[in-house]
């Protein structure tokens, strides 16, 4: 007995450090996160989300995967299918829910949404919602006085300064603008988008490049964005030079939302994450992290400038359900308005 | 040595054995999908229809407005033998298979853009008169007349000179004029060529990817290779996806039966055979110099409306580049990034293809010489042609299929672009190396053998030195081919993995023009510079003796 164990301790222990390492890495829970540019940015919430979220939890590893476009995020996990890397999806929207949800790919999210300050009522158990915002025309005080004042005015005046789009089939802002054309104009939409054309400096693939490759090196006067983006330059840049135009119409909505995946190999991580993404601590890095009303109420924390934004006269928004059947044939009409 | 100890069928079991599963495996998977699908509803669908439609009235109006163009090209520069930037000019002809269809577009749009040179011009002279849009049909139009025009004048104009010089001397003898010269002498020659011409040229335009992608794309201008590419990557809708694959892969194929019917015969050449256009002045005695003013004249403007249709695009390609946006782009670390993939795909796609072509050649030449089996080594060389039924958007598609559900396709994006760029590529290096390997070999084969020659020192001191030029030229071809290439790109590319045309597509989709402008300059130069430097280096700085 003696014999044997004498030995022992030795061999055991070695064991048990080889089995610690081993352990050590295997435990290590990393957890892949696919989502649009400006979210992992420097100065977007990404970093600080990661950071928080990581002292939360032990051994865990966020990995964020910067996508070109943010309904790029869809598509990617859709031709990625089963063999996906993704654990999480953030970055969709109200307009891609439905579509998304179709797609079977997703799990339910395991997060009480009750609590959270929206809009709108929240029914889905799938889809967390992390932030909000209108969609509204950014303008450079600079370079115009006075911005249209309706979407109506804006498409009425073909030789008038020129805007930067997003293409609606790779970036929600850019499906947003499609939807929110389609909720005021119907049926006319094609024709309206027809005289929208010569005004149109460019359509990017996604809301990153328009922003800041294009409209802040002041290629273009106005820029589809959200009415939260003055907030930005308000409280960060300090000036007051860049601000949203109302339109009359009212302002379609967008609500930004996340995933976990089906296939995840970290489904319980994913589900921590997700429910850490609507606490005020991580929400504390939305409204100048992400430039876009928070879903939780953080009192004082709210930066001043969101009581200077625009306030929509009308809240537009289609049924999930509404663009997952009408999306194809609107986007076909939106390429041939463009393309004619 | 070693090399003698292997079987002569290892190298040619290897490459036939690539080539078949990397192309075989992606079809038959596209078959058996679309063997599930509804055909009977989707051969009513009127927009599946459309598309093909549009595909090949494109195709069709592109083939003839190209070889109308061309016809009475090739004869005038066959007139006129004698003129500074002749040799230049059809140089610059012999480039334009591998100039950058998405580089080349940029050139395009520069010239013939809403704020091109030719709005200026016409803007500078006072005109309201304005080019039309070049989104749509025009500009597709005016692309594939630009790729495919000076092709066909080339391979024309080499046909012409090599009309004997005894038929021009009775022409002169018996004093016929220029017309009855045309018809008798020079007509018969383009006419043989012309059915060869057209079929290339129709394949070309029907499997056009970058041009269509970049100036069309709508539901009005779409064709089958682009309407895949966007079933795929915007909507992801894999049953789309495989029905506008299968049925490209239907039309891909009658049209090579088709060609093979009609291109029986003549060598198209495709213009790569080095610079073997005259440019010396004709004997005295030439009827061509006895023509009247009014025909000189004729032949110069028609000349000179080439080189108005061929220079500008390729000028305003290289300085445009130099702008206030050069600097940051060319430090920018996605541009880098993206040159640093696009010389190993590159790179890496030449010697794959180069290596396939040799192991095929070299059982072909097997069979031909020892086994006195021409006919199966004709099989096996046209193996190597498969990718000529299947255009690389139908072939990622199907090995996407393939994949997908394996392995994370995007992960493996490079080794991809380089497998279907090294498929893209061997037709062409089968086509520049059969000659070299094959002509003359029976003769050398018995002499290597009755000296008792080892193989290696064979291939070291009798193939090698022949092939030496031949395997500089088809690599540097590949290499710039797969350097130039969107195709494959768009499909697996992602923020992970980016080339230069494909960033130069995603610069002009967002109709940054400047940095686009220096993104294509950078892409010529390195496709430019790949290609010397592999002349160079592989082809040595002499001549082979043979």
């Amino acid at each position: 007995m003696t014999l044997l164990t004498r030995p022992l301790p030795l061999a055991a222990s070695t064991l048990v450090l080889l089995a610690t390492s081993v352990g050590a890495h295997a435990e290590t829970r990393r957890l892949t996160i696919y989502t649009y540019e400006s979210f992992v940015a420097e100065w977007g919430p990404g970093p600080a989300i990661e950071k928080a979220f990581e002292a939360t939890c032990d051994d865990c590893d966020i990995e964020f995967v910067a996508l070109d476009s943010s309904a790029g995020i869809l598509n990617r996990v859709q031709l990625e299918g089963d063999s996906s890397d993704a654990d999480v999806v953030l970055g969709l929207d109200t307009n891609l829910m439905a579509i998304a949800e179709d797609t079977g790919l997703l799990a339910p999210s395991g997060v009480d949404t009750s609590g959270l300050t929206l809009p709108i009522e929240w029914a889905s158990d799938t889809f967390v919602p992390y932030d909000y915002g209108y969609f509204a025309f950014v303008y450079d005080t600079e370079k115009l006085d006075t911005p249209p004042a309706s979407l109506a005015e804006l498409v009425a005046d073909p030789d008038g300064p020129k805007i930067i789009l997003q293409d609606p089939r790779s970036s929600t802002p850019g499906l947003g603008f499609l939807l929110w054309m389609k909720y005021v104009f119907g049926d006319e939409a094609k024709e309206r988008w027809a005289d929208l054309q010569p005004r149109i400096l460019a359509t990017t693939k996604g809301w990153s490049e328009a922003y800041f490759s294009m409209f802040l090196n002041e290629e273009a006067p106005l820029v589809l964005s959200y009415s939260t983006s003055p907030a930005y330059h308000i409280e960060v840049d300090g000036t007051e030079r860049y601000q949203a135009a109302a339109f009359e119409e009212g302002h379609y909505l967008q609500v930004e939302v996340a995933a976990r995946l089906a296939a995840s190999d970290e489904p319980e991580l994913a589900a921590e994450f997700l429910a850490f993404l609507v606490s005020p601590q991580a929400q504390a890095s939305i409204p100048l992290g992400n430039v876009m009303y928070p879903v939780a109420d953080l009192g004082d924390a709210l930066p001043d400038a969101f009581s200077r934004l625009i306030e929509p006269n009308e809240t537009l928004l289609f049924d999930p359900a509404e663009v997952r059947d009408q999306r194809k044939a609107w986007v076909d009409e939106w390429l041939e308005a463009s393309t004619r | 040595m070693r090399l003698d100890s292997l079987p002569w069928w290892l190298g040619p079991t290897f490459a036939t054995t690539t080539v078949i599963a990397l192309v075989g495996a992606p079809a038959l998977r596209l078959i058996s999908e679309a063997g599930a699908l509804p055909w009977l509803t989707l051969v009513q669908d009127p927009w599946l229809l459309r598309v093909l439609r549009f595909s090949l009235a494109q195709a069709a109006l592109s083939t003839v407005l190209a070889l109308a163009m061309a016809i009475p090209v090739a004869t005038a520069l066959h007139h006129e033998r004698c003129f500074p930037g002749r040799h230049v000019l059809t140089t610059l002809f012999g480039l334009s298979l591998v100039l950058p269809s998405i580089a080349a577009v940029f050139g395009l749009i520069a010239v013939w853009g809403s704020a091109g040179w030719i709005n200026q011009l016409l803007d500078a002279a006072g005109l309201s008169l304005r080019v039309p849009v070049l989104y749509g049909l025009f500009g597709i139009l005016l692309a594939h007349v630009f790729f495919n025009a000076p092709l066909i004048t080339r391979v024309l104009l080499q046909a012409l000179d090599d009309i004997p010089h005894t038929e021009w001397r009775l022409a002169a003898q018996l004093g016929l004029p220029a017309s009855t010269r045309f018809w008798q002498l020079e007509w018969p020659v383009i006419a043989r060529h012309l059915p060869g011409l057209a079929s290339l040229v129709f394949t070309l335009c029907f499997t056009s990817f970058a041009v269509v992608l970049a100036l069309g794309g709508g539901p009005r201008a779409t064709t089958l290779e682009v309407a895949i590419y966007q079933a795929l990557r915007f909507d992801f809708d894999l049953p789309l996806a495989v029905a506008l694959a299968m049925v490209q892969l239907s039309v891909c194929l009658a049209l090579t039966l088709t060609g093979g019917l009609f291109g029986k015969g003549n060598d198209t050449g495709l213009g790569l055979a080095g610079d073997d256009v005259q440019h010396n002045h004709w004997p005295q005695w030439h009827p061509h110099n006895g023509r009247t003013s009014h025909h000189r004249w004729m032949d110069r403007l028609l000349i000179a409306g080439m080189i108005a249709l061929v220079v500008p695009p390729i000028v305003a390609l290289m300085v445009s580049g130099f702008n206030a946006r050069l600097l940051s782009v060319l430090t920018d670390s996605t541009t880098l990034a993206a040159l640093a993939n696009t010389v190993i795909a590159a790179l890496a796609a030449a010697s794959l293809a180069l290596i396939l072509a040799l192991c095929l050649l070299s059982g072909v030449r097997h069979l031909h010489v020892r086994l006195r089996l021409a006919r199966t080594g004709n099989v096996l060389q046209m193996i190597g042609n498969a990718i000529l039924i299947l255009p690389p958007v139908v072939l990622g598609t199907g090995l996407f299929l393939l994949l997908r559900n394996h392995v994370n396709v995007f992960a493996l994006a490079l080794l991809l672009v380089i497998l279907v760029n090294a498929l893209m590529g061997l037709p062409f290096a089968l086509r520049l190396l059969s000659g070299p390997v094959l002509d003359g070999a029976v003769a050398r084969d018995r002499l290597a053998n009755s000296i008792g020659m080892p193989r290696w020192t064979r291939w070291r001191h009798v193939d090698l030195p022949l092939l030496r030029r031949p395997i500089a030229q088809a690599s540097a071809i590949a290499a710039t081919l797969a350097a130039g290439d969107l195709g494959a790109i768009a499909l697996f590319g992602s923020e992970r993995m980016q080339t230069l045309p494909l960033l130069l597509h995603t610069r002009l989709g967002s109709h940054r023009l400047d940095e686009a402008a220096a993104t294509a300059s950078l892409l010529i130069a390195t496709c430019l510079i790949i290609y010397l430097i592999i002349v160079r280096v592989v082809g040595g700085s002499t001549r082979p003796t043979s």
